[in-house]
């Protein structure tokens, strides 16, 4: 009997016990709806009081200038072929300085993100430095970068390449070593028990796990270093930016041009995301002839 | 009550379940053998409407359940628990939230994600909690349970949905056999108790054997046995898993005790020589 009446209240006791849990939960909950809600007002009174104008009345005129460029470019359209031609070069300009600043950013994260990830660094102790070296790369901002190397080394491509280089070392290195840190560390044990070196273990035992991944965010990275590069052309290094600045900021009646630099870009990101994703579906899976058997 | 007919699942050219009829009447434990690939789970899963069935019917006291879409598919869910081999619980939610989503038809979306389950609904998940013996676990992580408190976990979570069927997909066979032990005695409590159905796809035919009233034997789609477990001979048995003279009942046993009844075979054996 005592048996039982000591059971129902041990019953009662965990009863309690997980209500004040639930309570609990709730009330950070709260707290934490709470203080989105203020941040949300908060932040908007403040941006809303620094503004020159008024959000709410800017919000009216947001579309003019699109809906300018569309309309301008749109009575022109016979001319977008020739543009297409006009600005092509360019547009390879800017995707050989993205694509080579990814090439390069891409192999030093690969040795920073090896070097920085437990479990697998080649110098434990180090892990720290590199992780402030990728910290670092990604807090300069490329522009800034650009601007220095091309106070240096003159107008040109080759210093917007290395800016967008260094910030995707940081960038991807970071990614990279996230991804390393969910890869399973039992076939490096077992490569290390066959006596393999750092280099054989993280080439056989790791690279084919997070290949996959790897190539997926260069590929994202790839589409983003496009854009930067493209952006990098305003301050000097070339390619299309160079044209759209010309495009946009001269304006009169150039809206044309700058409607076509647009539409080269997007088809540009659309061609590299169709790619990224068929390379990464093959890489994961295998290729097709290979997944039937 | 459940009425299945001619019910067929093809994945291509291969077809998992091949116009399979059944009748249950009443409720009864009911245990579904046969070898792997045989089509087990694949029925459950259609009874659950987990997977699309291709052609032909289910009925559940009259409602046409294959027909069902939407919210009307969904009420049949939560009225039709399922419990998985490999438990699918959300391993980094504690046990009580995870007994917890048995309710989630019946709650909206916003009151489930801001964890506003109804105290009644809290205090009968740590007594059903209680009925199966891991109540002291109620706050703990899911994933640190070991794998025979997390399939009580996911019984307890088929519980809360108060179910009129339970369907079981395998729900021992990753388990060690004092827990598939707990487990199964689980299930038969519950059968037994609450007058519920329960259906369970069962990997050895030991435990159909032990703890069902009626076993049901696949192979190849193809529903071959339908009777109480005393009619399972050892021939019929061989014929439903495909296997020759060699098989023998007690080999794939995970029964203790059946080791003992090796042990002693194989003792009479060496006594006769």
């Amino acid at each position: 009997m005592a048996d039982t009446t000591a059971s129902t209240r041990d019953l009662g006791g965990i009863h309690d016990d997980y209500m004040a849990l639930t309570r609990q939960k709730r009330l950070y909950s709260l707290v934490l709806l709470i203080i989105f809600v203020a941040l949300m007002v908060a932040g908007f009174s403040v941006a809303g009081g620094r503004n020159a104008g008024s959000f709410w009345g800017g919000l009216d005129n947001f579309f003019d200038y699109p809906s300018e460029l569309v309309i301008e470019a749109s009575g022109k359209l016979s001319e977008f072929p020739a543009h297409f031609v006009t600005f092509f070069p360019a547009l390879v300009e800017t995707v050989n300085i993205a694509a080579a600043a990814t090439l390069l950013g891409a192999l030093a994260a690969i040795f920073l993100s090896l070097l920085s990830t437990r479990g697998m660094a080649r110098f434990p102790a180090l892990i720290p430095v590199f992780r402030r070296l990728m910290d670092i790369s990604r807090a300069i901002p490329e522009i800034v970068v650009a601007l220095v190397l091309i106070f240096i080394l003159g107008g040109g491509p080759v210093p917007a390449m290395i800016a967008i280089a260094i910030h995707t070392a940081g960038a991807l290195g970071k990614l990279f070593s996230e991804v390393n840190e969910n890869a399973d560390l039992k076939p490096l044990d077992g490569l290390t028990s066959v006596g393999a070196t750092w280099g054989q273990k993280m080439a056989l035992g790791i690279i084919p796990q997070v290949a996959p991944n790897w190539l997926s965010y260069a590929l994202l990275r790839f589409e983003i270093n496009v854009r930067a590069s493209a952006i990098l052309g305003f301050v000097g290094a070339g390619g299309l930016g160079y044209e759209l600045k010309n495009a946009i900021s001269w304006g009169q009646g150039r809206y044309d041009e700058a409607a076509a630099i647009f539409l080269l870009l997007f088809i540009t990101i659309v061609v590299i995301d169709q790619t990224s994703s068929h390379y990464r579906d093959r890489l994961t899976h295998g290729a097709k002839s290979e997944r039937r058997s | 009550m459940l009425k299945i007919e001619k019910l067929t699942k093809a994945f291509g050219q291969n077809i998992a379940v091949d116009a399979a009829s059944v009748a249950i009447e009443r409720p009864q434990m009911i245990g579904i053998i046969g070898r792997s690939g045989a089509g087990k789970s694949t029925l459950l899963r259609m009874l659950n409407r987990l997977t699309e069935h291709t052609s032909g019917t289910i009925h559940f006291d009259g409602q046409d359940i294959t027909a069902l879409k939407g919210a009307a598919k969904r009420t049949w869910q939560s009225q039709c628990a399922m419990i998985f081999q490999q438990f699918n619980l959300v391993p980094r939610m504690d046990v009580v939230s995870n007994v917890l989503h048995g309710t989630l038809n019946r709650r909206s979306t916003m009151a489930t994600l801001f964890n506003l389950y109804p105290t009644e609904d809290i205090h009968r998940a740590i007594d059903i909690l209680d009925r199966l013996g891991i109540a002291e676990h109620a706050p703990k992580r899911a994933e640190a349970l070991s794998g025979g408190q997390q399939q009580r976990v996911a019984i307890a979570r088929a519980l809360m949905q108060d179910p009129k069927i339970i369907l079981a997909d395998e729900p021992i066979a990753s388990l060690d056999p004092m827990n598939a032990q707990v487990v199964m005695q689980a299930l038969r409590r519950i059968h037994e108790e609450d007058g519920r159905m329960v259906i369970a796809n069962l990997h050895t035919l030991d435990t159909a054997r032990r703890y069902c009233d009626r076993v049901i034997g696949m192979r190849a789609g193809k529903i071959v046995f339908d009777a109480t477990p005393d009619k399972l001979t050892t021939s019929m048995a061989r014929e439903i898993y495909g296997a020759g003279a060699e098989f023998s009942e007690s080999a794939t046993s995970t029964e203790i005790e059946a080791l003992d009844a090796q042990e002693k075979a194989k003792m009479e054996a060496e006594a006769y020589v």
